[in-house]
């Protein structure tokens, strides 16, 4: 077990997820109790108290994003739910989408009634089909239901809630190029100051949070605050949905408990390593996190300081598990290709550098790599960090450096002998084949 | 007049649940939609949106070129998508990936000459759990392997 449930709280069926068996769990009976006995400051105030964090990367305190909205500026404000789950690794808001809709939907119509929202979206990644049709089917059961549309619940609160479907772009997950997205535009992301609370879709206030952040605000509302801290640790209250993949033995979404040993988890709830292999690192929340170590993670806990005190962040929950025997360098190499692929070209540092990262690394994988290409590539990462308007820059440097901090001697090897010191291999199979062999 | 016409009423339908002033938003999913119907987006599918939305013609190639799912020209009838990403790389795609394109006899871009398969790479779907993944037209197709992969094959006509 990794600790308490919030979200995976009911057995999932095939049909676990219809409006019919969510009310019967007790579904937008949170939602009543709202309309009917709360304000929108005493909603805002309760997730305020929870100390919830953004689930999406960042960890921004939701509680700190809502209050720059303000209630009575006479404008309309808007609330979009992130759905373009996108970070490499990352499938956790898939869960929620395919498994419990309905949480997401009644958690915006609270959040939505908390900062006086009439029109809301989920803005959700174009590739994602059974995601995409159990979200849609939900809100199509909630307007059905009168839980969506004018006057909800026989109240004065009305909501309209799209499902807003991207068309492939890795930098719409970026709040601000999310919503120049539904605005019907190319994705770029725009400059802050001023930030998207101030000014966001259509110029209006706007709120964007993660899918999990969203689904928790239910929970939060139910529980109440002091409750919902109960679970998890002081700095980091709640759950994390950690989808977990790459060369472990049972791969899949797990919610963890914040302040769980983060080795426990790997090694014995997720089965360890892929055939009985050594471990060699993890990425612990989405490629653009920093590489650690089997020795980095042997006694942290899963939680926002500790993972920090080590060098790397919670970020996405995307975590990636990779064998001892595993090629750093291509490893390094299929992330740079996806950077540069997925770059939006707005700003010259990230369009240039992303390319020359790209080049660089493809040069050494062909075994024509220069000794001081290493510092190369770490003085692009560093170059481009803070310079762009949207953090996809950084966040390919971030991985980069991190990757050459731990595995400097495979690049060195790599380009002193023009072949992978670990045979190139990125599957543990080969890895496999490869002992055979010998 | 254009071919698209019939689909008036249902964009119509869209427009209801988004705020008055928004129709610069219908531009996505419009065009996806006659992505679907038409299989890819012809010129004169432009010439209507402009015209029907009230936004420039150059919003409209912006869009088109820069979200990689539109296409501006027809394709084979099976669109396999296949990821390369980090997950689906360390679970066998790269070897997936060559035996796909040596079972087809085309490279990731091309389509066989008998219009029926087109090959692209694709990035992170958000399967990794699931990997490797190979996505033919809008369904996934989850922990794939040599063997399952050509079983597949057989079955998309």
């Amino acid at each position: 077990m990794t600790g308490r449930k919030l979200l995976m709280s009911f057995p999932v069926t095939p049909t676990s997820h219809l409006l019919s068996e969510v009310r019967a769990r007790g579904g937008y009976e949170t939602l009543k109790k709202v309309l009917t006995s709360m304000t929108p400051e005493q909603v805002t105030k309760e997730v305020t108290a929870a100390g919830i964090l953004g689930h999406g990367g960042a960890a921004f305190p939701v509680g700190r994003k809502w209050s720059v909205v303000h209630l009575n500026d006479g404008q309309p404000h808007y609330l979009c739910a992130n759905a373009d789950e996108g970070e490499p690794g990352t499938f956790k808001d898939r869960w929620i989408l395919e498994n419990a809709p309905h949480q997401l939907v009644e958690s915006m119509l609270i959040a939505a009634y908390a900062l006086q929202v009439r029109n809301a979206f989920v803005y959700i990644r174009g590739e994602f089909d059974l995601p995409y049709r159990r979200l849609q089917g939900a809100v199509d059961e909630a307007y059905a239901a009168g839980l969506l549309g004018e006057k909800i619940l026989g109240t004065d609160f009305s909501l309209d809630l799209v499902v807003y479907r991207g068309a492939g772009s890795y930098v719409c997950g970026e709040a601000s190029a999310l919503i120049t997205s539904i605005e019907g535009k190319k994705g770029y992301p725009r400059n802050r100051p001023p930030r998207l609370t101030v000014r966001g879709l259509y110029q209006r206030p706007t709120v964007i949070n993660n899918v999990e952040t969203l689904s928790n605000v239910e929970i939060i509302v139910r529980l109440g605050a002091e409750e919902f801290r109960k679970v998890g640790i002081a700095k980091s209250p709640g759950t994390q949905l950690v989808s977990i993949s790459g060369h472990v033995e049972k791969p899949g979404v797990y919610e963890v408990e914040y302040g769980y040993p983060l080795a426990k988890f790997i090694y014995e709830d997720c089965g360890g390593v892929l055939g009985g292999k050594g471990l060699k690192c993890i990425i612990p929340g989405g490629i653009s996190t920093k590489v650690l170590t089997a020795a980095d993670i042997a006694t942290v806990t899963y939680d926002h300081k500790a993972m920090e005190a080590v060098g790397s962040q919670v970020g996405s929950g995307g975590m990636v598990v990779i064998a001892e025997g595993t090629c750093m360098v291509r490893l390094l190499q299929v992330m740079l290709r996806f950077y540069h692929h997925e770059s939006c070209g707005q700003c010259t540092p990230c369009r240039e550098g992303m390319g020359w990262l790209h080049r660089t690394i493809d040069r050494i994988v062909a075994g024509k790599g220069r000794p001081e290409e290493i510092d190369t590539l770490v003085r692009i990462s560093e170059a481009n960090d803070g310079t762009t308007i949207c953090g996809m820059g950084d966040a390919a440097g971030y991985a980069t450096v991190g990757i050459i901090a731990k595995y400097r001697d495979e690049f060195e090897y790599y380009i002193a002998n023009g072949r992978s010191k670990n045979g190139g291999r990125l599957e543990v199979d080969a890895i496999e084949r490869e002992v055979a062999h010998a | 007049m254009s071919s698209m016409q019939h689909l008036l009423p249902e964009f119509e339908q869209l427009k209801k649940r988004y705020p008055a002033g928004f129709e610069s938003s219908l531009t996505l999913p419009c065009l996806r939609r006659i992505q679907k119907e038409r299989g890819y987006v012809a010129d004169e599918d432009i010439d209507w949106l402009v015209e029907y939305l009230g936004v420039p013609r150059i919003q409209v190639e912006e869009v088109l070129s820069f979200y990689t799912q539109y296409r501006r020209a027809p394709i084979g009838r099976w669109h396999l998508q296949t990821c390369r990403n980090v997950s689906c790389s360390m679970r066998g795609a790269e070897r997936l990936i060559d035996h796909l394109a040596r079972r087809l006899g085309i490279q990731p871009g091309q389509t066989t000459p008998d219009g029926r398969f087109t090959l692209s790479h694709v990035e992170c779907l958000g399967s990794c759990g699931t990997a490797p993944v190979v996505m033919v037209n809008d369904t996934y197709h989850e922990n794939m392997s040599a063997e399952k992969v050509d079983a597949l094959l057989e079955q998309l006509k």
